[in-house]
């Protein structure tokens, strides 16, 4: 009997250990938010025509990335 | 018969005991099972894995999505219900571009089911790819910016 009892709860054990095995569901909407946000997110200084909210981090680089005012000053500069 | 009768009552004392302690033991390793089950199980509730698998994926697809976005916004590509892209509307492509535009998009899906089956495979659940793949799914489309074109119930609609 207190075999029979025994293997019941070996049972009951590993029906548990089955059981919590679950889909974490929240945690994988949060990675693929942050995947899709990773992947989605225009290169700083690629295209900033098409970037709308990253404007904040694509101003510091905007100005380095652009050598446009350098080809004006050798025609001033002797 | 009397003795009979006290003997089996007092029989049945004693199984009854006894199965309240087996009970009890059991409760307790019932307990101590379940607490040391979840505890995996809320160590790999973190999906957010990098394997330098999953690392070149994203690489990947992030450097592609610059050639994506122009079609996403024209409507030549849209998302599909199951987390992956498709080519919508060709016409919207020059004749010369239509074999790049249908090759990137099978390099994305291909990109596209490498993830879900990276990030599946890296969290030791291979088995969940598919609800992986369900829940970006879904994502992809509430985070599509508007005007992008997106597949609900087999209808592609513009967002």
């Amino acid at each position: 009997m207190r075999t029979g009892l025994l293997v019941l709860s070996a049972t009951g054990l590993s029906a548990c250990v089955t059981i919590n095995i679950y889909f974490p569901a929240a945690a994988a909407e949060k990675a693929a938010d942050k995947v899709i946000d990773e992947i989605w997110q225009v290169p700083a200084g690629q295209s900033p025509a098409s970037s709308r909210h990253s404007a904040p981090t694509a101003t510091p680089v905007t100005p380095s990335a652009t050598p446009v005012t350098p080809t004006v000053n050798p025609e001033s500069v002797p | 018969m009397m003795i009979l009768l006290h003997n089996c009552s007092r029989l049945l004392q004693l199984f009854l005991h006894q199965g309240y302690q087996t009970l009890k033991i059991g409760a307790v390793f019932g307990c101590l099972a379940m607490f040391f089950a979840t505890l995996p199980a809320y160590a790999a509730a973190d999906l957010d894995v990098n394997t330098p698998a999953v690392a070149a994926v994203k690489a990947s697809m992030q450097s592609r999505h610059l050639q994506l976005l122009p079609h996403y916004q024209s409507g030549a590509v849209g998302l599909t219900a199951d987390g992956f892209v498709a080519v919508k509307e060709a016409g919207l492509v020059p004749l010369s571009q239509r074999s790049a535009l249908t090759a990137l998009v099978k390099d994305e899906n291909a990109d596209r089911a490498r993830l879900y089956q990276g990030m599946a495979a890296a969290n030791g659940h291979p088995e969940w790819e598919g609800e992986i793949q369900r829940t970006f799914a879904q994502r992809w489309v509430d985070k599509a910016q508007a005007g992008w074109f997106v597949q609900r119930d087999g209808q592609w609609v513009r967002k």
